[in-house]
């Protein structure tokens, strides 16, 4: 990548691969790098490598081969406490026999601060997570969203450059989850920090990141903005991983320059944009996005292919419309609608024709 | 009243009205159906509450009759001491205001001691007597020996005088007919047919003797003296005093009343008054006895006021005597005293099992938390092949491992062989590590470690990786991370295992007997040798209560200074 070449990325993984039992890899190859200032999540599902790989660029796990670099410099043989990293785990590690305060005040005692000099800090980065007045309480007296704060405070108050989280709002009820998502974003951005960020849930990912790798069996799938992950995804599993997506199977009949025809396994022909297909009579599954189906006749694309569809279900969802067809044999392809006031409410039973834009719908890989 | 009460009284209590009343302020809260709800809470709890007792009652009566009685008996016997006001009853009364610096007590105090021998001797109840007091001062053991064999012919002058003059003294009959009520003689003889019948095997005790009306007003002394001689008969013996010519202090006593009362013979009528009026002469030709002498003779320590302190300091029914020898002091009649020093044992072994019980506590923690930490970080299959091996001792007899650590740190032992082969020690400065402290301290170790690592262990699962790790990724090294955050949280565990080695250690006897020589046993050695060999149970008793109060205290002074809240075996 750009990054690495000119050497201004300040977090770099090269070749890296990890082995617990030196039977199988947990992470394969991996290669990424982050400039300064990036709030990078790591996404995929559970036992997809991501904490190996906050662990071994925290220190606590080596690398079986390949190098990570910190600020340009291999870091491999630095031992964690070295690294200068602010970390933030999923059960918060906050030490129950220590106060909030005295939390607070281990990393900057370690480092040897005076003593007004750190209550000076410690009062600084509790009112950055507006919990000022909890100095004095143990972790056990505060919720779990308290704690979660007072663990992001104390990976910040020692003003590292890059911090680490794993899994931090896991624990917690959705709508507190909401509501960190946004100060953590906003706080990193404020403080101008790199951030590692770890989560399996997409939408977390989604709403707090400048870029999101998704992962899956050891590998980054895809490494891009969160929009272009939603809308240009590069592979079928990112494509079935990010938001609701519907799927259709075939063999790629013929391909010219960014477009495609693709006939699915019950015959019907399709129009496509190939990314991962490259010769005709590949197999592929195609992607569309529910929000991208048309059923309008009169807004669906003149000479374009068609599909027919049976309603089977449809759901009032308040601001949207979710309808459930069978296309093409699939009795899962779902459409959305926004409920607007010209908005055709179709009913089970409705037998209709939908189309789509062929740069909407994606001919990935099988 | 307010209108709101008033109408809740007409229509009664209703769920709606239930909780109204709850939410005022004043008054308990209620129930819906109108009840406290204290009240409800509290008999919806009872039913719990019972099943629970239910389930623990077979344990609790269990524990209640092997542990908590007999504990509370051993600690009665650390006071009690009836043994001597029950021994020696008349003796302890007369020595009543007695002070032993004014020299040997009165002749009424040998008298009444004489009385008190005689029957003791006859139960031979004086040898444990002497036993008990012979705790306190060494001598009076065989002084109550001797004594219990001389009191026998004390009065037998008067024995011989009165039958000398008739014969008819010597008969028991004469004395029954003298003394006894009419009831008990006809009770007496249809007993003895009873007997006569029956033959061999016949166990029925003969009646309780009964006195004739006025018999004890004019003859006290001997009245008195003849009843313990019939009861003593009777239980002992299972025999009537019909056929037995009373002991010689009941003739001594004989005497003393007729001279202490010549008209005594008028309270009699018929033969019995002609017989006690010719004793009655004979009695005043006679001297009165001096007991202090009859004892001087048995032996001249009799006279000493080592004999008579210690029987006055011990004549209580309770006693702080065990207590003060636990603490090498005496109870002597000028107060508690200091023994003297070559004497003194409890103080420095008390000291000294408190000392080595904590130098094994500790290095139970030294030896034992590496390996806790060991066990709680290795992958799960490693840690229980290690945990059998932490368990492997349990596998084998207590005696068996405290043998084998006499075979290794004996002076030809393997540790020395091995020490002199090496030539780091030579063959004639061989080291010294068995029968001593360092022995004992060395096989208590070993043997008390799984108690140690067990908690420890349970405690440290507990602990998560990830907080030495957060440790470590704000900047704490190594040591710090561990001796700031993963230390302090495994100090339950500690504490835990500390209790248990310590309050274990304390009371071990097995091991110390074995590997420890004379320097390196603990007070629980003593205790056992005074059950099992002096039998000074008391002594016993009160040395083992010393040791669980000091227990207590430990714990308590524990609590105030760690928390026993600090104290976790697990989870
Ligand atoms: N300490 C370990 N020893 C052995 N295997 C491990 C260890 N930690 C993780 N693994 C394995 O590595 C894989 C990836 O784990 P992890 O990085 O924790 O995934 P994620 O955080 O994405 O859920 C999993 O299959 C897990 O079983
Ligand atoms: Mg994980």
């Amino acid at each position: 990548m750009a990054d690495t070449a000119n050497g201004t990325a300040f977090v770099a993984f090269e070749r890296v691969q990890k082995s617990y039992d030196g039977e199988t890899l947990v992470v394969k190859d991996l290669n990424l790098s982050m400039p300064k200032g990036e709030f990078l999540t790591m996404l995929g599902p559970s036992g997809s490598g991501k904490t190996t790989c906050l662990m071994m660029l925290a220190g606590f796990e080596t690398a079986t081969h390949g190098e990570i670099k910190l600020d340009g410099k291999p870091i491999n043989n630095i031992p964690p406490h070295k690294r200068g990293i602010g970390m933030v785990f999923q059960n918060y590690a906050l030490f129950p026999h220590m106060t909030v305060a005295e939390n607070l005040a281990f990393p900057l005692e370690v480092r040897g601060m005076g003593k007004s000099e750190r209550e000076s800090k410690i009062k600084r980065a509790l009112d950055m997570v507006q919990m000022g007045d909890f100095a004095g309480r143990r972790p056990a007296q505060l919720s779990g969203g308290q704690q979660q704060r007072i663990a992001l405070a104390r990976a910040l108050v020692f003003e590292p450059e890059l911090v680490l989280m794993d899994e931090p709002l896991g624990a917690l009820d959705k709508q507190l989850r909401e509501t960190l998502q946004f100060e953590i974003t906003h706080l990193a951005h404020r403080l101008g920090i790199t951030v590692v960020y770890v989560t399996h849930d997409q939408t977390e990912a989604l709403t707090m990141s400048d870029r999101v790798a998704v992962f899956d069996d050891g590998r980054i799938q895809q490494l891009a903005p969160p929009d272009q992950l939603y809308e240009a995804p590069e592979n079928s599993f990112v494509a079935q991983f990010i938001g609701e997506n519907n799927t259709l199977e075939g063999v790629v009949e013929e391909i010219r320059g960014d477009h495609c025809v693709v006939k699915l396994d019950s015959g019907d022909i399709i129009d496509a944009k190939p990314v991962n297909v490259s010769e005709v009579g590949e197999r592929t599954k195609v992607s569309i996005r529910p929000e991208r189906v048309e059923y309008n006749p009169e807004r669906l694309q003149q000479g374009a292919h068609t599909l027919k569809a049976e309603v089977l279900e449809f759901i009032y969802m308040g601001d949207i419309f979710r309808t459930r067809l069978r296309v093409a044999g699939n009795d899962d392809f779902v459409i959305k609608t926004r409920n607007a006031p010209d908005q055709v409410r179709l009913a089970p039973g409705d037998q209709i024709e939908i189309g789509w834009l062929p740069e909407d719908c994606r001919a990935l890989d099988a | 009243m307010t209108d709101a009460t008033a109408q809740d009284k007409i229509a009664g209590p209703t769920p709606d009205t239930a909780i109204r009343d709850a939410e005022r302020a004043d008054g308990p809260m209620l129930a819906a159906d109108g009840r406290p709800l204290k009240k409800s809470l509290a008999s919806a709890l009872r039913r719990q509450k019972i099943r629970a007792l239910l389930l623990i009652a077979p344990l609790l009566i269990f524990i209640m009759f092997t542990f908590i009685i007999p504990i509370g008996q051993m600690l009665f016997r650390s006071v009690e001491n009836q043994i001597v006001s029950e021994t020696l009853p008349r003796t302890v009364a007369a020595l009543d205001g007695y002070d032993s610096e004014s020299g040997p007590p009165s002749g009424e105090v040998f008298a009444a001691l004489t009385r008190d021998m005689v029957v003791a001797a006859e139960l031979k109840n004086h040898t444990r007597l002497g036993s008990r007091l012979n705790y306190e001062t060494t001598g009076l053991s065989s002084l109550f020996r001797q004594a219990g064999r001389g009191v026998d012919d004390i009065g037998e002058d008067y024995t011989d005088a009165f039958v000398d003059a008739n014969e008819a003294w010597e008969e028991g009959e004469t004395w029954v007919r003298l003394l006894a009520n009419e009831g008990w003689i006809v009770a007496s003889d249809e007993w003895a047919a009873r007997e006569e019948a029956a033959g061999r095997g016949f166990d029925e005790l003969p009646p309780r003797f009964v006195f004739a009306d006025g018999v004890e007003e004019a003859l006290p002394r001997t009245t008195e003296m003849y009843a313990d001689f019939a009861a003593v008969l009777r239980t002992e013996d299972g025999d009537s005093p019909v056929d037995e010519e009373p002991w010689n202090i009941v003739y001594l006593s004989l005497y003393e009343d007729l001279a202490a009362n010549p008209d005594a013979p008028a309270a009699f009528e018929g033969a019995e008054a002609e017989l006690l009026a010719e004793a009655a002469e004979i009695a005043a030709g006679l001297e009165p006895f001096d007991y202090t002498a009859a004892f001087e003779e048995i032996d001249e320590d009799w006279l000493g006021e080592d004999v008579w302190g210690t029987i006055d300091a011990f004549s209580s029914d309770y006693t702080a005597g065990y207590f003060a020898a636990s603490a090498d002091r005496k109870l002597t009649p000028d107060g508690i005293q200091p023994v003297d020093e070559d004497q003194r044992v409890y103080g420095t072994l008390f000291l000294r099992t408190m000392l080595m019980s904590l130098g094994i506590t500790v290095s139970c923690i030294a030896l034992g938390y590496p390996v806790a930490w060991l066990l709680a970080n290795l992958p799960l299959r490693t840690a229980n092949v290690l945990m059998i091996l932490v368990l492997l001792p349990f596998w084998t007899s207590l005696l068996v491992r405290t043998s084998a650590w006499k075979v290794l740190l004996q002076q030809q032992g393997v540790i020395n062989d091995i020490l002199v082969w090496l030539g780091l020690v030579s063959d004639s400065n061989r080291l010294i590590m068995i029968n001593n402290q360092f022995g004992t301290i060395v096989a208590m170790t070993h043997i008390l470690l799984p108690f140690m690592i067990l908690p420890l262990y349970s405690v440290m699962k507990t602990i998560p990786p990830s907080y030495l790790r957060a440790a470590k990724s704000l900047g704490a090294t190594n040591w710090t991370a561990f001796w700031r955050v993963y230390f302090p949280q495994s100090v339950p565990g500690i504490g835990a295992g500390s209790i248990l080695v310590f309050i274990l250690a304390i009371g071990y006897y097995i091991t110390p007997e074995i590997v420890g020589g004379t320097k390196g046993v603990f007070i629980s050695n003593r205790i056992a040798y005074h059950i099992s060999t002096s039998l000074n149970w008391g002594l016993a008793a009160a040395l083992g209560t010393i040791l669980l109060a000091l227990v207590l205290v430990l714990y308590w002074l524990y609590d105030r200074i760690v928390g026993i809240d600090n104290v976790k075996l697990g989870g």
